[in-house]
């Protein structure tokens, strides 16, 4: 009996131990890998694959370690543990990166341009009042707006058109691709497009089709504010069609035969199926794709920034935020930026909970 | 089978879904058969001239005396033109003359043919993906000596950066879901709510204070600090998917393994992991993609370090720096694309579905 207490007690202590030693050891190795890395100045290959392997086999590593530690607990207490084993990583993390950050920013967003004193809502009323920040509010409800409108209502009308087109599944594909390529590279494929050169033979297309029949070339993405927006929401769209496309098809294609069948018998017309059976019983589907979307577009940043860096009048909200906080080095404004954006996301939020919610949630 | 339409109706759907996809796939040709141009063709004529079509070609040339006065009319064949008709080109009998060179008073002779430019290099990617200098050809005849690229070097940051970032969230990801779908834990609910909430927070209301965090952990400019910020806004969004795949599996399967005494670690390597190899993929496709194309993340914990720039980050800049090269701007902007179009075309299959499974992240 006694010496079964001691070895119980031997036993605590060694797990105490082994519960502080192993996830101190975890970090302390990672950390001094980080430091070799970083310092080491290796060639960019090898270093690409030393920072592949890294990063998959310590991942792995951790977790396995973790529960080897978490399997030395008597057995009540492993099932109590383990779950933390399992989710603490991503608790963490989120934590860190995500939740804490958004607490600290909102938090920035009442103190001024240094951080250093607290100016009430004065940032918040700016962003109404200063010119700059004003333009770049009033242009990223143009883009949520119109290419919105434009992506959800052409990816429903190609959706429907390649249902019932003899190569629907080319058609998809080349409407589809252009949402694998980076904002980036669509920025330089579209800047070629709109490219203006004055006085000389035009090589961008727009300008080529223009001077063909007959028009004047023109600078289109600084030369005729606001409508130069415009011509960068079209990449949006150029990129967005074919994410709404997809959702569409596979809705529509979820539709019973024999409701539109009946729907014919009944001498309805295709206008007709369309506005009062095809648009009620996708009505779910159209909202979530209309809510991603609007969500994307919110906080778009690349297109602008590549393609004017927000000159020209064409400033959204995120292109401003990355300029207040890096060129003009005004945390306040950068954060309570952020935070309209926040705000603005937040109907989504409350949608998405109900959703989770009504689909029966645990 | 759906019920086919009238024939007229057919072509016609087929006909405007024809231009529609043209109108898609234009763009991306363009900045295709552009790379493969050499810098002086680029900037002198349209991509669309290696179409072939009728132009002036040149089929003779007519020497006059050297010492002709251009400001007199001049006499060619025994017509008499002036010297700004033959700068502009003038046309005689079907045949178009023009200066070929008027400093040595030489005059092209040209007829309508059928042409095509053809006149294709690898220069442009030579240049681009080296960093050594090189000599191109200018339009005005005249050499000019170009810095190279580096893309090379930035493609490989980009994978060093893109499959840790996409494996390191995967991980941690799926680790929390299996715990959300099967074990049961004080606040599992909670965390989850948090979690789906989490899914459209805009990523630019958590970067200002983890910018402050990494500067003074001296984690700004390194791969390590960048996988975590890319792991952290991935997560929410691969939590969510990989909780609706893993929930769905039957339970007898978690009661036979718990029967035969595997533990949670080893169900969830041995058993779990493999059965979702059609979501892992879906999901990977997703962030992969979406760490590969990202501009901003990369800009902002990146930007300090030009040796680990990714490939986004050098073609903004290149956008910046040489916004008129064309030749050097297609040949980056394609090698950029290489992967995701790879990606795909590929994996195209999974990639819808995954689009079908989860929304797009915030």
């Amino acid at each position: 009996m006694e010496v079964q207490v001691k070895k119980g007690k031997g036993n605590t202590l060694r797990l105490l131990l082994l519960s502080v030693l192993v996830p101190a050891l975890n970090i302390a190795i990672h950390w001094l890998i980080f430091l070799f890395f970083r310092d080491s100045g290796l060639p960019p290959v090898l270093n690409a694959l030393i920072a592949v392997v890294w990063g998959a086999l310590g991942i792995y590593s951790i977790y396995y370690t973790l529960n080897w530690v978490v399997e030395q607990y008597p057995d009540q207490w492993k099932r109590r543990i383990l779950p933390f084993v399992f989710i603490g990583p991503a608790v963490l993390l989120l934590g860190w990166l995500l939740v804490l950050p958004t607490l600290r920013t909102l938090y920035l967003s009442f103190l001024d341009a240094g951080s250093q004193n607290f100016v009430g809502l004065s940032n918040y009323a700016a962003v109404f009042t200063d010119r700059l920040l004003a333009t770049a509010l009033r242009n990223n409800l143009l883009w949520v707006f119109v290419g919105t409108v434009l992506c959800v209502s052409i990816g429903l009308l190609i959706a429907i058109l390649a249902d019932r087109s003899s190569f629907e599944k080319v058609a998809k594909a080349i409407i589809f691709m252009p949402m694998a390529i980076s904002f980036v590279a669509a920025g330089v494929i579209w800047k070629f497009i709109y490219y203006y050169q004055p006085e000389q033979q035009q090589i961008g297309l727009l300008n080529a089709i223009v001077v063909a029949m007959g028009g004047e070339p023109q600078a289109w993405i600084s030369m005729i504010q606001p409508w130069n927006n415009l011509f960068l929401i079209a990449i949006l769209v150029w990129m967005q069609t074919g994410f709404a496309m997809v959702i569409f098809s596979a809705a529509i294609k979820s539709i019973p035969e024999d409701m539109l069948e009946a729907a014919r018998m009944d001498g309805a017309g295709e206008v007709r199926i369309f506005f009062s059976i095809m648009i009620p019983y996708i009505s779910g589907t159209l909202l979530s794709v209309t809510t991603t979307i609007i969500v994307f577009t919110l906080k778009i940043f690349d297109v602008v920034m590549i393609m004017t860096g927000g000159q020209y009048d064409t400033e959204v909200v995120a292109t401003q935020f990355y300029r207040q906080l890096f060129m003009y080095q005004n945390a306040g404004y950068g954060s309570t930026l952020a935070i309209v954006l926040l705000i603005a996301v937040i109907p989504v939020i409350m949608i998405n909970l109900r959703q989770f919610r009504r689909e029966g949630g645990f | 089978m759906r019920k086919k339409g009238p024939r007229r109706s057919k072509w016609l759907i087929n006909t405007v879904l024809a231009v529609i996809c043209i109108i898609w796939f234009v763009p991306t040709l363009g900045l295709l058969v552009s790379s493969f141009r050499p810098a002086a063709d680029i900037l002198q004529t349209g991509w669309w001239k290696i179409i072939p079509h009728r132009d002036w070609a040149a089929v003779d040339t007519i020497t006059l005396d050297r010492e002709t006065d251009l400001r007199q009319p001049i006499t060619v064949n025994g017509v008499t033109f002036s010297d700004a008709q033959l700068r502009e080109g003038v046309v005689q009998d079907g045949n178009r003359l023009v200066w070929e060179n008027r400093r040595a008073r030489t005059i092209s002779v040209q007829e309508k043919q059928w042409v095509m430019m053809t006149n294709f290099t690898l220069q442009n990617y030579q240049t681009v993906l080296g960093g050594k200098s090189y000599q191109i050809t200018m339009p005005d005849g005249g050499t000019k000596t170009e810095q190279g690229s580096g893309m090379s070097q930035s493609f490989w940051n980009t994978l060093a950066v893109t499959v840790p970032a996409t494996v390191i969230p995967i991980f941690i990801a799926s680790f929390a879901a299996y715990a959300f779908a099967w074990l049961r834990f004080p606040g599992r609910k909670l965390f989850f709510i948090i979690i789906i909430a989490l899914l459209v927070v805009p990523l630019q209301v958590a970067l200002i204070p983890i910018l402050r965090d990494y500067t003074s952990l001296g984690l700004n400019g390194t791969y390590f600090g960048i996988w975590l910020a890319h792991s952290a806004f991935g997560l929410p969004l691969i939590t969510y998917f990989m909780y609706n795949s893993i929930s769905q599996l039957p339970k007898d399967l978690f009661e036979s393994a718990f029967m035969d005494g595997a533990t949670n670690f080893t169900i969830f390597s041995r058993l779990i992991l493999p059965l979702s190899v059609p979501a892992l993929a879906s999901i990977s496709i997703f962030q992969f993609l979406w760490v590969w194309n990202d501009y901003l993340v990369s800009l902002i914990f990146l930007g300090s370090q030009p040796n680990v720039q990714v490939m986004s980050m050098k073609i903004a800049n290149l956008v910046g720096s040489r916004g008129n090269d064309w030749h050097l701007l297609t040949a980056a902007a394609f090698i950029s694309m290489l992967m995701p179009l790879a990606v795909f075309f590929a994996l195209q299959r999974y990639f819808v579905r995954g689009l079908l499974g989860g929304s797009v992240k915030g």
